[in-house]
């Protein structure tokens, strides 16, 4: 290795500074929120929390659990996740097994793979699926949280490309020795792609964490409102409907700001715990679905 | 051929669950489209209600505010996808020059964070950080010296903030499939290079840049399909009446219409005529995608 020359450490140093300064920008905003979230709202109206918490206490986050309306879409959206995200793992192995085989071996690939893949080309618009939904007698139900979306074609396209990536002799062998399709999808393709599919699930369950929309048209009641549909609510306009003395007093402690701010924080909080473990899971996953020569 | 469906038969009951699920949410609504052309009324149905052909179209391209939030549209869509993919590249291009694997990968964790999350999540924290009054964005400007315009409640400023916000979520998450092509590129070139004498930035016009061009082609061409989604949940969250005169998207403007002013004809008309551009679009860069990069979805 050459020594560097002047100019390529000068570039060097201001390269490391400038991508610092990039990632700070990225994580400074919801550190400011975290901070005003963990302060007293007198230091939060006084405009004085900047990245460290002033008067630091847990009121904020104290009343947000007590809410019943924010554990009830707490609850609401955990149970989307437990159940939405199987549905849409285990709907698009199912899909993209068969469709990654060759047109000799299952003839019929060529018009599944069309029905699915136009889906992506052309949608009905927001209308009509909404009406769709509300002709079935969905609305105001959990499983319009979780049905609508149960096959997300990106997620089947990207499995089935890492599926055509597994040598075919290894299916044939295993088909020699009578092995069914069943068995080959659990035991075989589904080990040898843990990247795809553990790119698929977090894209799922990212999905449904943070979901709002749906949540928003299709349940009246907002008891049935999803995490994410309950914060819109908030962020938009704050309604202030103090329900007891108790309540009340806890609200002269802590404000609008704090609040909105430790409820944007509880909310956020288990993506961001998730998503750096699988980091290198999804970067080899969304190479292999997308930049696929 | 009974040997050949009792063959094929696991296949057909691998692809079914998920078919039934696309039927019935993807393929009845796009049947639903017909009520472009009725005067729908959701007591009388699709099938009772009164046929008026293209009244719907030829209403909205009278509206004066139609044109505005088309323009409105293609303005916003147009300038994140352009900025998104400087953004991208030229954090990939700068990440790629440092050797320090630790030091990237976790450069690399804290710029996909705000890509995880929702923009109920990211508006939130906007409308608060941006806030002139007591955000931290005006007290940081004002430490410049400079005085922190209203960057959500001036119709001026809230494409810009749109656009910046919305490179500022995706540029990390955006970079990936950059990254991977770098480092796919083969070292033996760059070794040629330095025998032929190129210095750094020689290596990087000559080397490095045509061996990621064929990708960025390809992204800028899938990209097309996007210049009519100018990203309704962040424009949703962000917009007030303030700002409706550069804000307001063909998206926005479809929900109002049809879920708030229950206008269903009228909203089904702007939403299929947005779908029936987009999917020329999508089909084109297919299409285009597949002669110049080689490029096959599945």
């Amino acid at each position: 290795m050459t020594r560097l020359s002047f100019g390529r450490k000068f570039f060097l140093t201001f390269d490391y500074i400038l991508l610092s300064i990039l990632a700070f920008l990225c994580l400074l905003p919801l550190v400011n929120v975290l901070a005003i979230s963990f302060s007293s709202s007198t230091a939060a109206t006084a405009n004085i929390v900047k990245f460290w918490p002033v008067d630091f206490n847990l009121k904020s986050y104290t009343y947000a659990l007590s809410k019943p309306e924010f554990s009830d879409a707490y609850w609401v959206t955990i149970k989307r996740v437990l159940i939405g995200t199987p549905i849409n793992v285990i709907l698009t192995m199912l899909v993209a097994y068969p469709l990654s085989k060759d047109d000799r071996l299952f003839r019929w690939r060529k018009y599944y793979s069309w029905v699915f893949i136009f889906t992506m080309l052309f949608n009905g618009g927001l209308i009509p699926w909404y009406m769709t939904i509300k002709t079935l007698g969905l609305i105001d139900t959990f499983w319009a949280l979780v049905l609508p979306g149960a096959v997300p074609v990106f997620s089947v396209i990207l499995l089935l490309n890492f599926f055509r990536g597994i040598p075919k002799e290894i299916e044939e062998a295993a088909l020699i020795d009578g092995c069914t399709h069943w068995r080959i999808l659990w035991r075989i393709f589904l080990p040898l792609s843990a990247p795809a599919i553990a790119t698929i699930t977090l894209f799922a369950l990212v999905g449904h964490w943070n979901s709002w929309f749906d949540g928003l048209i299709l349940m009246n009641k907002t008891e049935h409102y999803p995490l994410q549909s309950y914060l819109q609510t908030l962020v938009i306009s704050f309604d202030l409907k103090i329900m007891n003395v108790k309540e009340a007093e806890l609200l002269s402690q802590i404000n609008n700001r704090t609040l909105k701010a430790s409820q944007i924080f509880l909310a956020a909080l288990p993506i961001m715990l998730t998503y750096p473990f699988l980091q290198k899971y999804f970067m080899k996953g969304i190479v292999m679905g997308s930049v696929k020569g | 051929m009974k040997g050949l469906f009792r063959r094929e038969l696991p296949f057909h009951i691998m692809v079914w669950p998920g078919l039934l699920a696309v039927l019935i949410f993807s393929y009845v609504p796009m049947a639903g489209v017909v009520i472009a052309f009725q005067k729908f009324i959701p007591a009388k149905g699709v099938f009772d209600s009164q046929w008026i052909g293209f009244d719907n179209f030829r209403f909205l391209f009278q509206q004066p505010d139609f044109t505005q939030i088309l323009r409105n549209t293609l303005v916003i869509a147009i300038a994140k996808i352009v900025a998104g993919l400087i953004a991208s590249i030229g954090f990939a291009l700068l990440l790629n020059e440092l050797g320090k694997a630790f030091f990237k990968r976790t450069i690399q964790t804290l710029v996909y964070l705000p890509h995880f999350l929702s923009w109920i999540i990211l508006g939130g924290v906007l409308i608060d950080i941006l806030s002139p009054s007591e955000g931290i964005v005006s007290w940081a400007l004002g430490f410049l010296g400079i005085n922190s315009p209203f960057f959500l409640g001036s119709s001026s400023w809230f494409p810009f903030t749109l656009v910046l916000s919305d490179v500022w979520k995706e540029f990390g998450f955006g970079a990936i499939v950059y990254l991977a092509a770098l480092t796919s590129i083969d070292p033996t070139h760059y070794e040629a290079a330095v025998i032929d004498g190129a210095n750094r930035w020689r290596q990087t016009w000559h080397v490095t840049l045509p061996g990621i061009a064929p990708i960025v082609v390809l992204m800028v061409t899938l990209s097309l399909g996007n210049v009519l989604n100018a990203g309704f949940d962040q424009v949703f969250i962000l917009l007030s009446p303030s700002v409706m005169d550069t804000g307001d998207i063909i998206d926005t403007w479809v929900y109002r219409m049809g879920l708030v002013n229950a206008q269903y004809g009228l909203a089904t008309a702007v939403g299929l005529f947005k779908s029936v551009i987009s999917s020329i679009l999508i089909i084109t860069s297919f299409v285009m995608a597949s002669k110049f990069a080689n490029y096959r979805v599945f």
